[in-house]
């Protein structure tokens, strides 16, 4: 009856499939069993199958959706609209001119899109069909992984990787546990372990599994791969068993079973609903300022040909006033013309003066701007030097959009852990109630002792001490997540010493505890395994301790902290906790405080990782109380974390501290030099830590990006317990503004260290003290402002003691902050993850701490060194090479609509084209298209290795100076300019007399060809003008696109097409060729067209240059070998070095020696190395922009922070 | 977007010269040490190629006779506003021999041929000769396809209907004789437009073709009956007929009517008086239109055209100009790249 009953209700349940989403569990039969009767009925609901599903189009929705994303952007939607207003209208040209590309684009597009969903097909596909094996009927047989349903009982090999979420029911080993490791889902390489239910862990055959009666009550699927809650009823007998479950005890789709010979599991989360799937979930798309600047423009554009349409339209409506003119008698309308009403007449030749000029607008400009990105990335990946031969790693590119911004970032926000330094952590010391311990160094087979003055271990600081001392060594032995790999080879990083007999490695997710258990191991404590529950420790004296393994209570960083509780073998019961310095100290009651603290600062200042040790005798009934807390805490369902949290405060208290370790965590290669030249090139290094203030600070010093003379401003927790935090803030703001008000200021655009070089400090507390919205009084609404304000005139800010969401709210701050400037986010870990996300530009390193800030990242980068590269040389390369391709795209596009546009008034305002249909169509997409393409990849206006040396040069292009509105006036003007030219000078040539010597006279298509000639030899000649780094590539293009437009000019004029029903074309290009007068007259066109550019060129050049023409010069003049030069490169030039580089300059140009100029260059050359500065007597409009080294050291003295 | 390399054997990128951004290059500087000579240079060889241009532009005879006829006293004022045949003729002198090839042009103002829907109002399909659109003209002759009786038009649309239809003749007073300088019709259409652009239908005689269809509206004679001297010369492939087919550029145009290139006048026309005798069809009053007929010869650069001349000369001393003015700059301010 009871089973009825429920079958009845899940079919109920079934029907209400509205009310099943509500659900917020879900109850899962362990192998599709009911529960007994009597057990509490659950609502069975419908989960899917375990098929996963990448792919986003089916053969038969392909073309739709396709088509309708791709007409979702708006330049799509634009053509689409001016090819049906071609198709309905009688218009100007035919629809082929806009249909041709706009159809190439969309297909080229959907055949890209449609091959990788192909292969997501092909490889949900493999995934789907490949075997799982299932418990059925007692016995294992095999599916298809997609016939997977919830509830089937899974068993999985070693090796073998999981298809579904799993609930660990049992494996082979004896304890229930498995390990696993989820580098393909987060990147962690070590093993994790997991942990089976108590009762269910005895069932290791497939007969026994398929007896086990359960159910499984659960959230609904969920995206953090870290979370998870549940409850297991087993049914035994007649009572039914209720264990909690959590992450521990899931198995996640996509990780891999090691070190163990199988588990049965049964699948909880099925495909879709998998946590790996739900978070496949695609990253906001990030829009690079450039994208920006070229939509500001499309604006203008757009309101160009809109204004040009209606101002034809009017002009052709007044022309028309005379009806002599509307309708001479040589053209007569027809009845319904006549009729048709004026506005509608009005609005079809709006329509039509748009579709004439639409041209203006080019549908390939976001191809090329598309390819350029696309392709340019690959250099990216391909640069050898950004190879890191220690990892095995190249540069990723996630993101092409972002290329030209990595040239645009003013602020860097870096990691330090893992990005600035190496996270290879090395213990250094101990220091236990005030005896400091060093473990002997191994060096060459000897063993050093450590430095003098620090008590060694052999001095017996009697037997209380001596016992203390070894409490704390077994606290370090005991309390940490490390496991033991007791094998050679391991999937992943190794940490390894030979331990023993058999070679063991230790494994951690946190490189802190593997160097400490291993410096423990060295100072004579050494961690074996655990085993059964019993952690094992061989001592000094090579005995083995046994204390049984109690409860972990797990680090989190909110914490800060870690603890474990132990019995001993003689019953004792203990809590050990090691966390960091805040987070023990106040829940200290007794220990050596004072000489402790003194310790870990001492270290901290050194740029070493502290973390402190405390212990807590529990009473059995202490203990009691403890278990119970978290049992209850972690039944529950609703608000676990926080119980949890609660539980854990309550627990880890009263505590005796034991002593300190300090860990050592070395500065990356090159990191210091990356950051000077980081600073040097303008932007602002702000370094985001959870570490405390003195490590972090010892770090920035050590990285340069503090130097002897920057004047530290601190705004932390010690100084607004002081003074109130508005009191600090504007004692500092007054600080920082004094010197800048009284000099000239130069907002933001970087180091000035003319002035005190200013850094500050401040920590994660006080930072949300600023930020916090205002409550008491309105003053508080300014602190941020205030905070931002001084932020803006230090050259290196330090936040430390930061929680991973602060950096995101950090980055965001700025980003937001009234310049909005380019932020650039660099991170290794999981907790840089919100920040990399937030940033314009993200970019994750590939470190020790898994691949999550890789996978979120735009770029991901093996070490912090290679973002000098990343910045200076590619960043700059793709924004010089990508504002020259906008900027160029939009002139090309003027001169080939504007004389169109000039013709209208010589052709009655009868949107009469200029250009025949081929060269519309063909114009953009294969006449100019290439050598801008090439161009836009292949252009190198200074050498890589000048880049590099010189970081200033990235000033140059700061704010992006390449696309500002006088620049894009300019280009417009050249444009307008060089349509004039080529309209009127044709114009003037064709008025009224014959260009050939038999007397024959040229038609309307000749006059067009010999405008479309010019323009296009013009246009390319000058982007030959622009280019400044020739390869035989941009040889082979730009002189192949003109050889091509001639080729196809004489074969397009050459044949009677038969597809075509005019032949209006035919043989004008040739009929042209042959008169000599039009070869003169392009000549003069071209000529005439160039010459101002030309001349403002090189007028600029010689009376503004820029530092990158002056570097061009430079570099010319000493075939490359500028670099080999300590005067152009280093700021501080050695006094010999000017005759030196006058010596080879003599020789490399004997027969300037005597030319008096020389002399005078070299001599300022000599006192101001600095390209700005080195010919004062010209006027330079931005020489105050760049500092002064000379004068630098002017400023404070050295001051210590701490 | 960019897939992560696939990790095989080594991970290392190609180190190639490409995919190192380390090609060979050229690096040129437009600095002022190559500007200024090249600016001489070419600012010099411009200023010549402008001198000769001129120098050959002047030297072109041009002879221009507005016939219009839209002041009073001129012969031609009782043809502008007649409906009927009329006929005016001018008299003109030459002072010099008038070079040969001397070539007969007639011109047009304010006409506007380069009118889209002007130019569109043809049937390029009647034009190659295929019978099927000679009973069906394209829609595109609207409202040039059909007569009042609604029979098609062969050839339709505005463009062939409205071709010039003046007629001139030019004659010599030889000792007070008329002689009739004889003009050429022929070569004066291009060659490709004639034999391979435009066909007449392959039947033979030619006026069969035209069964069932009119001739346009504003035209006298049929288009198989255009040249009643040549067969050949008769149909689309009329030369007169292609001349007009080719649509002017701009609104104030010029044709080639005749080529003078017979007997007496194949080496030009001798200085003396001549009279041109108009037969005045082509209405161009009411849109202020002008008509004139022009002599002209041409040298190897074409016909009459002083602009391109002067504005080789012009461009060319700009060149010269900026050089000299660079060279004053780099004199004062020594260009720090050219140490």
């Amino acid at each position: 009856m009871g089973m009825d009953f429920s079958t009845l209700r899940t079919l109920i349940s079934r029907y209400c499939a509205g009310e099943e989403n509500c659900v917020d569990t879900r109850t899962v039969y362990i192998g599709h069993k009911e529960p007994p009767p009597g057990a509490e009925a659950f609502i069975q609901q419908r989960f899917p199958d375990n098929r996963i599903v990448s792919s986003k189009y089916t053969f038969w929705n392909f073309i739709p959706k396709n088509m309708f994303e791709q007409f979702r952007r708006v330049a799509n939607f634009y053509f689409l609209i001016i090819f049906l207003v071609q198709l309905i209208i009688d218009t100007p040209t035919s629809p082929v001119t806009s249909g041709l590309p706009l159809f190439f684009v969309i297909i080229v597009t959907a055949i890209k899109q449609g091959y990788e969903d192909w292969l997501r097909h092909k490889a949900d596909k493999a995934v789907n069909q490949c075997l799982v094996q299932v418990v059925q009927h007692g016995k294992v047989s095999r599916k298809h992984s997609r016939k997977l349903t919830v509830g089937d009982v899974v068993y999985v090999k070693e090796d073998e990787s999981f298809p579904c979420d799993l609930i660990l029911l049992s494996s082979s080993r004896d304890d229930g546990t498995c390990y696993v490791t989820t580098a393909s889902l987060d990147g962690e390489s070590s093993h994790k372990t997991y942990h089976a239910v108590q009762e269910t862990k005895a069932y290791k055959t497939e007969e026994e599994v398929n007896c086990i009666h359960a159910t499984i009550d659960c959230e609904q699927p969920q995206p953090d791969l870290y979370k998870f809650r549940g409850n297991i009823n087993i049914y035994m007998g007649n009572e039914p068993v209720s264990r909690s479950l959590a992450s521990q005890n899931l198995l996640l789709r996509g990780a891999t079973l090691k070190n163990t010979e199988y588990i049965y599991g049964v699948a909880i989360y099925t495909g879709m609903e998998t946590k790996m799937a739900l978070n496949y979930q695609s990253k906001s798309q990030k829009r690079s300022a450039v994208e920006k600047s070229m939509n500001a423009y499309l604006v203008v554009y757009l309101c160009i040909l809109i204004s040009k349409a209606v101002i034809n339209t009017a002009l052709k409506y007044v022309w028309q006033a005379d009806p002599n003119r509307d309708e001479p008698w040589y053209n007569g309308k027809t009845e319904s013309e006549r009729q048709r009403h004026v506005l509608i007449r009005a609005f079809t030749d709006f329509l039509a003066f748009m579709v004439l000029f639409n041209y203006i607008i080019p549908v390939s400009m976001y191809v090329t701007v598309e390819m350029q990105k696309f392709l340019g990335s690959y250099f990216i990946m391909w640069d050898d030097e950004m190879f890191d031969e220690e990892l095995g790693e190249r540069a990723v590119v996630n993101t092409s959009d972002l290329n030209e911004e990595l040239g645009q970032v003013e602020y860097v926000f870096t990691d330090k852990t893992g990005t600035l330094t190496e996270n290879n952590m090395e213990f250094i010391e101990c220091c236990v109630d005030g005896n400091v311990y060093v473990p002997d160094i191994i060096c060459n087979g000897q063993v050093m002792p450590g430095a003098a003055g620090i008590d060694m271990i052999d001095t017996s600081p009697g037997p209380e001490a001596r016992e203390r001392e070894e409490l704390f060594f077994r606290a370090l032995c005991l309390c940490h997540t490390v496991q033991v790999k007791e094998e050679e080879t391991v999937d992943g990083i190794k940490h390894g010493i030979h331990q023993g007999k058999s070679s063991s490695f230790y494994i951690s997710s946190s490189p802190d505890e593997v160097a400490l258990v291993e410096g423990m191991k060295r100072l004579g404590f050494t961690y074996l395994r655990l085993k059964d529950g019993q952690m094992e420790i061989l001592n000094r004296e090579d005995e083995i301790e046994r204390f049984e393994l109690l409860e972990v209570l797990t680090f989190d960083s909110v914490r800060r902290r870690m603890s474990v509780i132990v019995r001993s073998s003689t019953g004792e019961l203990y809590l050990f906790c090691k966390g960091a310095d805040s987070s023990i100290f106040p829940r200290v009651v007794s220990g050596k405080m004072e000489q402790i603290k003194a310790r870990v600062e001492r270290n901290a200042v050194e740029g070493l990782r502290t973390l402190c040790v405390a212990y807590r005798r529990l009473s059995p009934e202490q203990y009691e109380q403890v278990c119970h807390l978290l049992t209850r805490a972690k039944l529950e369902f609703q608000d676990q974390d926080k119980l949890v949290a609660e539980a854990y405060d309550l627990i880890e208290r009263d505590l005796i501290l034991l002593g300190a370790t300090a860990v050592e965590d070395r500065l990356q290669e090159k990191a210091a030099d990356t950051i000077e030249s980081l600073h040097k090139a303008g932007m602002k290094v702000w370094v985001l830590t959870g570490d405390k203030m003195e490590t972090a600070a010892a770090t920035c010093y050590a990285s340069k990006l503090f130097r002897r003379s920057t004047q530290i401003l601190e705004l932390t927790t010690k100084r607004t317990e002081e003074q109130s935090l508005h009191d600090v803030l504007f004692e500092l703001s007054r600080t920082v503004l004094r010197h800048y008000g009284s000099m000239p200021r130069d907002a933001s655009s970087g180091l000035s260290s003319e002035y005190i070089d200013y850094g500050l400090i401040i920590d994660g507390a006080t930072l949300s003290a600023v930020m916090r919205p205002s409550q008491e009084d309105s003053n508080s609404g300014n602190y941020k402002e205030i905070f931002l304000e001084i932020c803006r005139n230090c050259s290196a800010v330090l936040c430390c003691r930061m929680a991973p969401l602060q950096k995101a709210q950090i980055v965001k701050m700025i980003k937001s902050s009234k310049e909005h400037p380019i932020t650039l986010a660099i991170g290794d870990g999981a907790n840089d993850v919100s920040m990399i996300l937030e940033a314009h530009v993200g970019i994750g390193i590939m470190g020790k701490e898994g691949r999550q800030a890789v996978r979120n990242s735009d770029y991901a980068i093996p070490k912090f060194k290679h973002l000098k590269k990343m910045l200076l040389v590619h960043g700059h390369y793709y924004y010089i090479r990508i504002s020259e391709l906008v900027q160029y795209f939009f002139y090309k596009n003027v001169c080939f609509i504007f004389p169109q546009f000039l013709y209208q008034f010589f052709c009655g305002f009868s949107q009469q084209p200029l250009y025949d249909t081929a060269y519309l169509t063909l114009y953009n997409i294969s006449f100019t298209s290439l050598p801008i393409l090439l161009y836009s990849l292949m252009e190198q206006h200074i050498n890589m290795d000048i880049l590099k040396k010189e970081p200033t040069l990235y000033r140059d292009i700061a704010k992006n100076s390449l696309l500002t509105w006088p620049i894009f006036i300019y280009w417009t003007v050249l444009g307008v300019y060089d349509a004039i030219v080529m309209f009127f000078g044709a114009y003037f040539l064709f008025d009224n007399t014959t260009f050939t010597s038999n007397g024959q006279m040229f038609g309307n298509w000749t006059f067009g060809t010999l405008v479309f000639t010019v323009l296009v030899f013009t246009v390319t000649f000058k982007l030959a003008l622009d280019t400044h780094y020739w390869t035989w590539i941009n040889h082979f293009v730009i002189w192949g696109s003109l050889v091509f437009f001639v080729v196809f000019s004489l074969l397009w004029g050459g044949i009677i097409w038969p597809f075509l029903n005019y032949q209006r074309m035919y043989y004008v290009f040739m009929q042209m060729l042959s008169s000599g007068p039009a070869w003169l007259s392009i000549i003069l066109l071209i000529t005439a067209s160039l010459l101002p550019d030309v001349v403002k060129k090189v007028f600029w050049r010689a009376l503004w240059p820029t530092t990158t023409e002056r570097i061009q010069s430079a570099d010319k003049l000493y075939k490359g070998q500028l670099s080999e030069f300590t005067p152009l490169a280093a700021l501080h030039p050695p006094p010999r070095a000017g005759d030196h580089q006058r010596g080879s300059g003599t020789q490399r140009n004997p027969q300037r020696s005597d030319t008096p100029n020389k002399k005078v260059m070299f001599t300022r050359w000599q006192r101001a190395p600095d390209y700005r500065t080195f010919t004062p007597l010209l006027r330079f409009t931005d020489g105050s922009r760049l500092s002064r080294p000379g004068n630098a050291s002017s400023g404070a003295g050295p001051e210590t922070s701490v | 977007m960019v897939k992560e390399e696939q990790e095989e054997s080594s991970n290392r990128p190609d180190n190639t010269a490409f995919t190192q951004q380390r090609l060979p290059a050229w690096q040129p500087i437009l600095s002022a040490s190559i500007v200024i000579p090249m600016f001489l240079l070419i600012g010099a060889a411009f200023i010549g190629v402008g001198v000769a241009l001129f120098i050959t532009s002047r030297d072109i005879q041009l002879q221009e006779l507005d016939y219009t006829g839209d002041d009073s006293e001129h012969p031609c004022f009782k043809c502008r506003t007649n409906t009927e045949k009329c006929t005016c003729s001018m008299t003109f002198s030459i002072p010099t021999l008038f070079k040969g090839p001397v070539f007969f042009y007639y011109g047009l103002t304010n006409y506007f041929q380069n009118q889209r829907k002007y130019g569109a109002s043809k049937d390029d399909n009647q034009l190659y000769g295929d019978l099927n659109y000679f009973t069906s003209p394209s829609t595109d002759c609207d409202p040039y396809t059909r007569d009042s009786k609604n029979m098609p038009i062969v050839p339709c649309g505005a463009l062939a209907n409205s071709m010039f239809n003046d007629t001139f003749t030019l004659s010599h007073t030889v000792n007070g004789v008329q002689k009739i300088v004889p003009l050429d019709g022929k070569g004066i259409a291009w060659w490709t437009d004639y034999n391979i652009k435009y066909r007449n239908p392959s039947i033979t005689p030619l006026i069969n073709a035209f069964n069932g269809t009119k001739k346009p509206t504003n035209w006298p004679k049929p288009i198989y009956e255009l040249d009643t001297t040549d067969v050949y010369n008769n149909g689309f492939i009329n030369q007169d007929f292609l001349v007009w087919m080719r649509r002017a550029a701009l609104p104030d145009f010029r044709k080639l009517y005749r080529r003078i290139t017979h007997d007496d006048y194949a080496a030009g026309l001798p200085a003396g008086n001549y009279t041109l005798t108009i037969a005045y069809n082509y209405p161009v009053h009411s849109f202020n239109g002008k008509k004139k007929v022009v002599l002209s010869n041409v040298s190897w650069m074409g016909g009459k055209n002083d602009f391109l001349g002067i504005a080789y000369i012009v461009v060319g001393s700009m060149c010269v100009v900026m050089s000299v003015v660079m060279l004053i700059v780099y004199a004062r301010f020594k260009f720090a790249e050219d140490v």
